[in-house]
């Protein structure tokens, strides 16, 4: 919760990770402290029972430390912190792992970081700036790009955070468990307000957030928007957007998110947001096999918030093209391997919750 | 220091060899170059002092009330720029290194004197660009340079700034080169590898370091100049370049540059706690190997500052276990200190409470490191408080606790005379107590989610950093105590004569101050380092604080 309390020493746990990463912390704590103690122990008895008194002769011993006992105690002086070391190692990388792969049935947001505020938008079409209003309990999977320099959404309660950064999709997942609010900071140095990009998560019951998205729509699903936009930028005057188009010039947009894309110099690509990104933008590098370097670039012509909807609208594609395909199976189109590979049917990525399909 | 009269009947040093300021300017004598460098590095430690101040001053409140946010990124990132680039990395070898590693071997200089002199130019134009930047309004990138902000985004002198840090980094480069050179070819006869102070093998490890990533960075901030000045596109997304590989070029010398940072300080230690135990330090070899292990494996870590930058989790994987493995010399360092007090005879004078303070804090310091290499508490951790407080307990606990002792080990040497010994325990102390007071609850204020270069910040973070801020106080008398008293010393100390401490080092066999030539007859050592047992009937005399 946000009201401030003054003296807390561990950060509300609001998150499933959260646990987990306080645990890990816990132990890290116990093994510092008694290796801390023991060291200021030994090196404050040391000072005092061998302390050398005023007057006295300073007694110079001799000694080998090549003997048998002194190899052996650097054996266990260097044999115990690897050891613990590398049970820190694959504990944090256990961890890490969790916090690194998004669960397949995630809800999906998306986040544009700019200089200096959060832009949030939800598949259903709500949108929020500094606020995330998210269901409790569900698995929720951010996929995160910056319109100027790299920022990083950071929430301590969730125990989790990830760069954010300019030309390309990152993404970040939490699965809330406590209804409440909770900060956001940006927590990569940004420039002068940095530290004024915060904002406020809002963790909220599944049917408060219903209510919650119900009331923020009125411009359309993102992927409608993104419809809209793919009309307005003319991309359908080359990209057919309708299963069996056979409209040469472009590829077939219809089942290409997540399909495999084989290109031109022979090598192949999995076709996912980034794929998308680059291909709207920098057109001429990485040509589908079969045909030519003719898109021109729409660099300039459509911001990051308009890139995301766009490819939700391509993604919205794919899942047409699965559930049409069960109906009508597909006529064989081409010879053509890569136009196969496109237009093959079940390889669109199974869709996140319900809420991301166009409706 | 020039104008320090010695009496008449004061033989002949290297300080009253001559007099004059075209004396020193045009010096070739190391012990006179790193009187330079101590004055110089000194100036930009007050420097970096001063807005470390001004920080903890702006934190004491959650509001942005004593400055606006740009000044406020202007001012850490000057503190940063300046302590990390014109303070840690030369202060310990371009002050004691090249004071001492000429006295430590027995030789009469480094093996290239001139080029140790220009050093020290190249030092001062790099310093010189760095203050032209703060007179003329700073920058706001944070000593990090992050791209694509500091490429196309920040509104400071960008440019300007890493000019002065790649000039000095040629600074850096050449004592490296001199340090080894030395140490390969002026050793004198008798000295073989492992006579050597352990003081003169972490200086040869932090040279390899030195002449090794000092180009990788200088290369790195080259092309960020390219980019920003002539929009190249290298890192900026917008000119088709990448922002992460700034980060890894970055790292890649700046991981390695904290080892420059520390090894010299480890040295230190080493020599210290032997002296005030009169006892051969415990593992010399485990000591010594483990100055170049850290050397060694320090260049493979870098990934461990981008486990949140998009890095792949697989590459993650590598540079956490490594990071864990370059750890452990550090840990058997600290190990051997300790056992080298046990039955030992223990002198409490401030250096050993310096290096005593430097145990403690270091370990600290190492051991908060293993939280930060863990990729799985990383994530939560990075770019908070928690990684500012455990740096700070390397770098300041640790680097400049490390410095600090040796600083008070060789001042007779440098100088020739005592500091009053009373006052310098009392700034140990409180150099101890008050840096405990800064920086440990900022490592609570880590946990709870603060985010580091936060101007203004959440109330509920406030008693922490007011505490903190406290802290800062009494750490900044620990510093300004011992500047009063070691300048005041240089006139009205005690002579110190030549060997005060008791203490086995080729350097302490000559007078204090040194004569300009180190040694009148060249000395052949024929026995091992840290040989106690010849100065047993010598040292009865040794005197303690009243």
């Amino acid at each position: 919760m946000l009201e401030a309390k003054s003296f807390e020493l561990f950060p509300e746990a609001a998150s499933s990770i959260a646990g987990h990463v306080d645990a890990f912390y816990a132990f890290m704590v116990l093994v510092s402290a008694f290796f801390s103690l023991l060291i200021a122990f030994l090196v404050v008895y040391f000072a005092y029972k061998y302390r050398h008194r005023p007057g006295e002769n300073i007694v110079y011993a001799p000694y080998d430390d090549h003997s048998l006992s002194a190899m052996l105690l650097e054996v266990v002086w260097t044999a115990i912190p690897l050891g613990l070391s590398m049970i820190m190692f694959v504990w944090g990388i256990s961890i890490y792992f969790t916090e690194a792969r998004p669960p397949v049935d995630s809800m999906e947001i998306f986040v544009t970081g700019k200089q200096w505020m959060w832009k949030i938008q939800h598949m259903e079409g709500a949108r929020e700036i500094n606020e995330l209003h998210i269901p409790v309990n569900r698995n929720v999977k951010l996929t995160m790009t910056s319109e100027d320099v790299i920022h990083d959404f950071f929430i301590p309660a969730f125990r989790t955070k990830a760069d954010v950064l300019p030309g390309r999709y990152t993404t970040e997942w939490f699965r809330a468990t406590k209804v409440g609010s909770y900060h956001i900071f940006c927590a990569e140095y940004c420039g002068t307000k940095h530290s004024g990009m915060i904002g406020t998560v809002t963790v909220m019951t599944e049917s408060a957030y219903n209510t919650w998205l119900g009331a923020g729509g009125g411009e359309g699903s993102m992927a409608e928007q993104g419809q809209a936009l793919f009309n307005q930028l003319g991309c359908g005057n080359c990209h057919a957007s309708i299963v069996n188009n056979q409209n040469g010039r472009c590829p077939n947009l219809v089942g290409l998110f997540g399909s495999t894309v084989e290109l031109k110099d022979g090598k192949q690509v999995k076709a996912d947001a980034s794929y998308i990104r680059e291909s709207v933008l920098y057109p001429q590098s990485k040509i589908v096999a079969g045909f030519d370097d003719y898109m021109p670039t729409f660099k300039g012509l459509i911001t990051e918030d308009g890139m995301l909807k766009l490819i939700e609208y391509i993604r919205s594609l794919g899942a047409k093209n699965g559930v049409i395909n069960q109906a009508t199976p597909l006529p064989v189109q081409t010879a053509d391997p890569a136009k196969a590979a496109i237009s093959k049917p079940g390889v669109a990525l199974p869709l996140p919750g319900s809420g991301g399909v166009a409706r | 220091m020039t104008t320090a009269t010695p009496p008449v009947k004061e033989p002949k040093n290297y300080l009253n060899a001559e007099h004059g300021l075209r004396s020193w300017l045009l010096t070739q004598d190391h012990k006179r170059i790193a009187i330079l460098y101590l004055i110089a590095v000194s100036a930009f430690f007050v420097v970096g002092g001063l807005m470390a101040v001004l920080i903890r001053l702006e934190l004491a409140t959650p509001a942005g009330d004593l400055m606006d946010s740009n000044t406020y990124n202007k001012v850490f990132t000057m503190h940063g720029v300046i302590m990390i680039f014109f303070f840690l990395i030369p202060s310990i070898p371009a002050i004691l290194g090249n004071f001492l590693l000429p006295l430590m071997i027995g030789a009469k200089d480094l093996a290239f004197p001139r080029i140790n002199l220009i050093s020290w130019y190249v030092y001062m134009l790099g310093g010189t660009f760095g203050v032209i930047v703060l007179l003329s309004g700073g920058v706001d990138t944070g000593w990090t340079f992050y791209t694509p902000f500091s490429s196309s985004y920040s509104n400071g002198y960008v440019v300007l700034t890493a000019l002065a840090a790649f000039i000095n980094g040629f600074s850096s480069i050449l004592t490296g080169l001199n340090f080894i050179v030395t140490v390969h070819r002026m050793r004198a006869p008798g000295l073989t590898w492992f006579r050597l102070p352990l003081f003169v093998w972490a200086h040869y490890s932090t040279s390899v370091i030195m002449i090794l990533g000092t180009p990788v960075i200088a290369v790195t901030l080259f092309l960020l100049m390219l980019e920003r000045g002539l929009h190249i596109g290298f890192f900026d997304p917008a000119y088709g370049g990448d922002p992460v590989l700034f980060q890894h070029l970055f790292w890649f010398y700046s991981h390695p540059a904290v080892y420059i940072m520390i090894l010299p300080s480890m040295g230190v230690i080493s020599e210290v706690i032997s002296t005030f135990s009169s006892k051969k330090p415990f593992g010399y070899t485990f000591i010594a190997f483990s100055s170049v292990a850290i050397a060694v494996f320090g260049f493979l870590v870098w990934g461990h500052h981008l486990y949140v930058s998009s890095q792949s989790a697989y590459a993650g994987m590598v540079f956490s276990i490594l990071s864990y493995i370059v750890a452990i010399p550090s840990a058997i360092k600290v190990f051997n200190w300790a056992a080298t007090m046990y039955k030992g005879s223990v002198r409490l004078e401030a250096p050993m409470l310096y290096a005593i303070g430097f145990i403690g804090l270091f370990t600290v310091g190492g051991l908060t490191g293993l939280f930060l290499a863990a990729m799985g508490l990383d994530v939560h951790l990075t770019d908070t408080y928690f990684v500012i407080a455990h740096f700070h307990y390397v770098m300041v606990g640790g680097a400049i606790m490390g410095y600090q002792a040796g600083i008070h080990f060789w001042w007779p040497k440098i100088v020739g005379r005592m500091y009053p010994r009373a006052w310098a325990t009392v700034a140990a102390i409180l150099t101890f107590v008050g840096f405990n007071l800064t920086f440990f609850p900022q490592f609570i204020l880590g946990y709870l989610g603060m985010p580091r270069r936060y101007h203004v910040y959440p109330p509920e973070f406030q008693v922490f950093n007011v505490l903190s801020s406290a802290g800062a106080s009494v750490l900044g008398l620990g510093y300004l105590i011992p500047a009063i008293y070691l300048i005041w010393s240089i006139k009205n100390g005690e002579p110190a004569g030549a060997n005060p401490w008791g203490a086995t080092g080729l350097e302490w066999q000559t007078s204090s101050p040194p004569p300009t030539e180190n040694f009148e007859v060249t000395p052949v050592v024929t026995t091992e380092a840290y040989d106690y047992t010849a100065l047993t009937l010598t040292t009865q005399e040794v005197t303690h604080v009243g």
